[in-house]
């Protein structure tokens, strides 16, 4: 490395949000915060996916009335519009089983619906 | 169902959620948007209605097999131009010079016509009718089975 | 017990994202030839103003037909779970 270790902030922001809902999936036993973690750390890898596609000084990659500048890459945005309407899919689903496990069981405690009792 | 205020404020309101849904996927190809963004737009004006009325009113006028014939549509229109093409590969543009939607833009900044990108205004209604009845469905089917009715003594 | 391999697999999993955070490319200056062509050919192949809607739905149309079978399922999968029982009368 010629010029010494960047100190990069957007992509020590993505860290965190990764870490934090790591934490939360490892954690909690209350479903609903299970699937909030889960759609924290979607959120996490959309901002990864964002930030490595920023050039210094630079417009969005549209020729209608464009200003002055270098363009940003198109394709990472492209991966990321795919990306966010899988997670609203997965949600979706994730919360329609957490209302049929509420119903089933009577309670949201990941703990007390495990079918094979020792 | 809400007060009178809100069921007022909220049918005064869905029109232009619904006009600025259709915009954004019409123009696409020339401004930032496209398909999948501006069904998102008009399903949550669909999620305005939801609320402020209540989903038992909605479902006497709009079922759920109404929004599944919209939706299989607009995968079937996707599919059948992505075959359009198959002279050549898969996923050509074949439209691009020919009468309808083949103007060429001139290079560098420009002022946007409509009648340019070939293929890709189809392709935009297309998944925007997709997503569109997609999220509204799953809004709708979501809650219906949520309301709290009355226990009986 | 559990806290345990919580701490070390949280610890060593933290580790592991601030070390790429620091040994990526510096930010603002990233490696990029292909899309270096298509900004320059965009217009003149499919005729769009809009970079992102061309690389969506003509440079890369495989992965949008994927997405939309995801899109079919997951709609498919909601309604399927939410249909009232029918009384069986017997």
């Amino acid at each position: 490395m010629t010029q010494g270790i960047p100190f990069n902030v957007p992509f020590l922001a993505v860290a965190a949000l990764i870490g934090i809902s790591f934490y939360i999936i490892l954690s909690q036993r209350n479903l609903i915060k299970l699937v909030m973690g889960l759609s924290i750390m979607a959120s996490g890898i959309n901002l990864f996916l964002i930030t490595l596609g920023y050039r210094e000084g630079g417009v969005a990659p549209i020729y209608t009335h464009a200003p002055a500048g270098v363009m940003v890459l198109p394709v990472p945005q492209a991966l990321t519009l795919t990306s966010i309407v899988i997670a609203v899919a997965c949600l979706a689903l994730m919360l329609s089983m957490v209302i049929h496990i509420y119903r089933h069981t009577g309670s949201t405690d990941s703990e007390k619906s495990r079918i094979m009792k020792g | 169902m809400m007060s009178k205020i809100v069921r007022t404020m909220a049918s005064l309101l869905i029109l232009f959620a619904l006009i600025y849904g259709l915009y954004i996927i019409m123009h696409g190809h020339l401004t930032p948007g496209g398909g999948f963004q501006g069904g998102a737009v008009f399903a949550s004006g669909i999620a305005l209605l939801i609320v402020a009325f209540g989903s038992d009113n909605i479902h006497k006028t709009l079922k759920e097999h109404h929004l599944s014939i919209l939706e299989s549509s607009g995968g079937l229109i996707f599919i059948g131009l992505a075959f359009g093409g198959l002279a050549i590969v898969f996923f050509y543009n074949f439209l691009v010079g020919s009468p309808i939607f083949g103007h060429i833009p001139p290079s560098g900044p420009n002022p946007g016509d409509i009648w340019t990108a070939g293929v890709i205004p189809f392709m935009n209604i297309a998944v925007g009718l997709k997503v569109l009845a997609g999220l509204s469905a799953i809004l709708l089917v979501m809650a219906l089975a949520t309301t709290v009715t009355e226990v009986e003594e | 017990m559990r806290k345990i391999a919580i701490a070390v697999s949280l610890s060593i999993f933290i580790a592991f994202l601030i070390a790429t955070a620091f040994l990526i490319h510096p930010f603002g200056y990233p490696p990029s030839e292909m899309d270096d062509y298509i900004i320059e050919n965009t217009q003149s192949e499919t005729g769009a103003n809009n970079a992102v809607t061309a690389v969506v739905f003509d440079y890369r149309g495989f992965d949008t037909l994927g997405e939309a079978t995801i899109l079919f399922t997951a709609v498919t999968g909601v309604v399927m779970l939410f249909r009232a029982k029918k009384k069986r009368e017997k």
